[in-house]
């Protein structure tokens, strides 16, 4: 395990007590201190690490520079909306406090390592000295120069200075138009699944044994392995599901050696998890709670079952004729909605011109005489064209339920699009018994 | 080990190793200026020339560096004022200003830098006073009572030059270049750019007082001469502590130059580019991999240096990816074979999903619609798939136009390479439209 980490000029207990902390890490760790030398030596002048989410690539950088005693600056390009912030906490890192006062009120690169260098020069580099930018990806969309210009901060300050760069993103995305300095690209490749059983294994349960432990994350991985690979996601559920599985152990109804039924018990739970814990659709607390109160799972409506929207029966019956209007065809309005339409033969009609259904290229847009006349056609009694039908039109638009295409005009003839899922609409539609599906040329 | 012999100490191991890291890394990693430039020989004494008879005879110059990025420019300028500034009567006569296009992005940020280093008298401490106008007629006033025979000449030396083409009506350069053109002070302008159609981007008025002189440095390098430069980067100078060791590392250097694979891997990297910064790249990456128990470097070091450095990022990348995730890039393939590189949305990429498990499945049981959208949304953020008209438009997530960033035959090597993948999987993804 230790041959991974060796570099000369770092202390050898504090390398071990690194490796420690680094499990399945040992060869990004060993390239990566491969690559920075000695603390005196120069490194490359930019590094960019990337990987899937999860991947340790924070972690083991920020693991190495601490625990080594490195000079370092480590950013999250999240927080810093404008480039001044990044300047600012980089400075502060680097040099101290009365170094990011000197900044000028919107700093520019230019200021940044003019001052860089002002500091520089009193106190020149011991050691190679360390920025590390978190989610590097942002970078692209602040000023131009930003990135070329950390890329080859070495060269600018002529200082012994290395710039690293995480992202998830590959760094072909990147690349500025008239080039720049490419970096040194390392790559974390993705835990395999016996190493994310080994790392689950790690935070086990002081109340039962290990196997124990590793034989419920074999049964997890077993699940979710398909879906998720994000080590942070399976811990979570991980942590959350345990309880659970428990629980026969302490009830007394199985012991520890009795696998399948501890697999039995906990295996169409962790299903549900899946459906309801992992898309955030009901929260960790609630669902912890669930479980203490031994409640069945799906008693509990998640946040979609909260989209139900309560509306008025005008604004119902206008929803769904846009809805209508989206999603047929306009030729064949007249077979839909006139009740004596002339002879349309039903061969004729049925035969689709459109391979594809409308259900799978997304809503049409439409104008709105054409959204009036479904709409006074759906709705059974005479409905006088008031002001409070036209905004409740527009008051359905601020709510998202329609979208307005194409802002040219706002009075004459605006053209709409309906926004909401079939499922919505069938819900809809049900509260005023009104039968959608017979009304859908993609149904007939 | 540590004996001392005759006159040369022979240094411990870790010390000698050491020692080469350090000579190396700086030449790799913080490019270290050479004695003379390789190659460029009539290049370096065009632009000594130039940049002599502004220091000695006080002739306004202009220049242009053009060349592909890692190609030299900047070394070769250095190295030019290197050997310039060894004369005394230059070294105490010539004033120096060095921009950059990437810090100084606008004429006023880059009239500041000036002043700050030209040390110009209404700098006091470190603060500029003054507006950009009183700046502009500060400095170009200084300059115009300057002539050719009392003052200093100054070089201006703008790294980046393409993008000062970029400032607005580009005020600073014609200043500069208007200077170099009527008889003030003896100013050199230096322009350093990577962009071969610079002098179209310059206006007319800036290009007519532009000398129109280009240095190119387009490189001219055969395999032989490249294998050359390998062995001289990594060759250990006569001046280094431990002769014997130096000996044996240079000997080992040569042979290691002589072999098949090495030599197999070298045509690679110079088939793919000519730079340095790339052999520099190349060279550390093998260096890294030097240490007290392996104190020369193998051919094997090259080898897996060069596997670390030409490795595709997207197949790194769709490595990582989970099952469900890798059936949707096959679904999205096959639609792309389908309606020939049509964009697709959410909805058709789970449909043609669901075909798959209804059909022909039978290791992936199915999977919950947000389920789905959740990986899918993952493979958005990867960026393995980009919106068609820039996300913003308000259409339903499920009904946003998509375009696959990848290629059929990534998609195909990807599944080759995945860890366990289901044979109906494999089966799928072989199987034309769907």
């Amino acid at each position: 395990m230790l041959a991974g980490l060796q570099c000369p000029g770092y202390p050898e207990a504090k390398l071990s007590s690194v490796s420690e902390r680094l499990p399945c890490r040992e060869g990004q760790a060993g390239t990566l201190l491969a690559l920075m030398g000695e603390p005196e030596q120069y490194c490359f002048p930019s590094i960019f690490i990337y990987g899937h989410r999860a991947t340790g690539k924070s972690h083991v950088i920020l693991t190495l520079l601490k625990e080594l005693e490195v000079p370092h600056a480590a950013v999250s390009c999240v927080e810093c909306v404008s480039a001044g912030l990044l300047f600012e906490q980089v400075l502060l890192a680097m040099f101290g406090s009365e170094s990011a006062t000197l900044l000028p009120r919107s700093p520019s690169l230019s200021d940044f390592v003019r001052i860089y260098r002002q500091f520089c020069a009193q106190e020149p580099a011991q050691q190679t000295r360390y920025i590390v930018l978190e989610r590097a990806e942002l970078l692209r969309d602040m000023e131009a120069n930003l990135l070329p210009g950390l890329l080859r901060l070495q060269e600018l300050v002529d200082d012994n200075v290395t710039v690293i760069l995480l992202s998830e993103i590959v760094w072909d995305k990147f690349r500025p138009n008239t080039g720049c300095f490419e970096p040194l690209l390392l790559h974390f490749p993705d835990y395999t699944k016996a190493e994310l059983l080994q790392i689950l294994s790690l935070d086990s349960n002081p109340s039962y044994s290990p196997e124990l432990y590793s034989s419920y994350i074999n049964i997890l991985l077993g699940v979710f392995y398909s879906v998720c690979r994000d080590l942070r996601e399976l811990r979570h559920l991980a942590a959350l599901n345990f309880p659970k599985f428990c629980e026969p152990l302490e009830k007394g109804e199985a012991k520890e050696s009795d696998t399948h039924k501890l697999w039995r018990n906990i295996e169409p739970h962790l299903k549900r998890a899946m459906q309801t814990v992992y898309l955030r659709e009901v929260s960790s607390v609630q669902w912890e709670q669930q479980q203490m109160e031994e409640k069945e799972a799906t008693a509990l409506r998640g946040l979609s079952a909260h989209a139900h929207v309560e509306l008025p029966y005008y604004s119902k019956f206008l929803l769904i004729a846009a809805y209508l209007a989206s999603y047929n065809p306009a030729r064949t309005d007249r077979r839909f909605f006139l009740k004596h339409h002339g002879k349309i033969k039903k061969t004729n009609f049925l035969k689709k011109h459109e391979k594809t259904s409308n259900h799978l290229l997304g809503p049409k847009p439409f104008p709105l005489d054409r959204l009036l006349a479904i709409f006074y056609s759906v709705v059974d009694s005479r409905v006088a064209p008031t002001a409070s039908v036209f905004s409740q039109i527009s008051s359905l638009v601020t709510l998202q339920l329609l979208t307005q295409v194409g802002h040219d005009d706002q009075l004459d003839s605006p053209k709409y699009k309906c926004a909401v899922s079939l499922d919505f609409i069938s819900a809809i539609s049900r509260t005023v018994s009104f039968d959608i599906v017979r009304y859908l040329y993609d149904f007939l | 080990m540590s004996k001392r012999k005759s006159k040369d100490a022979s240094l411990p191991v870790g010390e000698c190793v050491s020692q080469v890291q350090r000579i190396m890394r700086e030449r790799f990693c913080h490019q270290k200026l050479p004695d003379k430039p390789y190659g460029l020989d009539s290049q370096y004494k065009h632009l000594l020339e130039l940049l002599r008879r502004t220091a000695v005879h006080g002739e306004s110059n202009s220049v242009l560096i053009v060349g592909p990025r890692g190609a030299g420019k900047t070394m070769l300028l250095r190295c030019a004022l290197r050997e310039l500034l060894e004369l005394q009567e230059v070294k105490k006569n010539v004033l120096q200003v060095h921009l950059s296009g990437l810090l100084q992005t606008d004429d006023r940020i880059a009239l500041k830098e000036i002043t700050r280093q030209l040390h110009l008298e209404n700098v006091v401490g470190d603060k500029v006073f003054g507006s950009f106008a009183e700046n502009l007629v500060f400095l170009l006033e200084a300059l115009k009572k300057g002539d050719k025979s009392s003052s200093r000449p100054v070089f201006f030396i703008l790294d980046e030059f393409d993008l000062f083409a970029h400032h607005k009506n580009q005020t600073l350069l014609y200043n500069l270049l208007d200077v170099s053109q009527s008889a003030q002070a003896p100013v050199a302008v230096v322009g350093l750019t990577c962009r071969l159609d610079m002098l179209e981007l310059l206006e007319k008025r800036v290009k007519s007082r532009f000398s129109h002189r280009q240095i190119h440095l387009l490189s001219s390098m055969t395999f032989p001469q490249y294998q050359e430069t390998f062995r001289s980067e990594l060759t250990l100078p006569d001046t280094f502590p431990d002769s014997k060791f130096s000996q044996e590392w240079n000997l080992s250097i040569k042979k290691l130059c002589e072999d098949k694979s090495v030599e197999e891997i070298l045509q690679k990297s110079f088939n793919c580019s000519k730079d340095f910064r790339s052999l520099h790249l190349l060279l550390l990456l093998a260096l890294s991999r030097v240490s007290v128990s392996n104190p020369t470097v193998r051919a094997a070091d090259i080898l897996e240096a060069n596997r670390m450095s030409a490795a595709d990022s997207k197949a790194n990348i769709l490595h990582g990816l989970s099952i469900l995730e890798l059936c949707l890039i096959i679904a999205m393939k096959h639609l792309n074979d389908i309606y020939e590189g049509e964009p697709f949305n959410f909805q058709m990429v789970h449909n043609e999903f669901k075909k798959f498990i209804q059909r022909k499945s039978h290791s992936i049981h199915n999977f919950e619609k947000p389920v789905v959208i959740k990986a899918f949304e993952h493979l958005l953020q990867l960026e393995l798939i980009r919106p068609v008209d820039g996300g913003v438009c308000k259409v339903q997530r499920e009904y946003q136009l998509m375009r696959l960033m990848l290629d059929h035959t990534q998609v195909m090597e990807a599944l080759q390479r995945y860890p366990q993948c289901p044979t109906d999987v494999r089966q799928w993804a072989v199987s034309s439209f769907g």
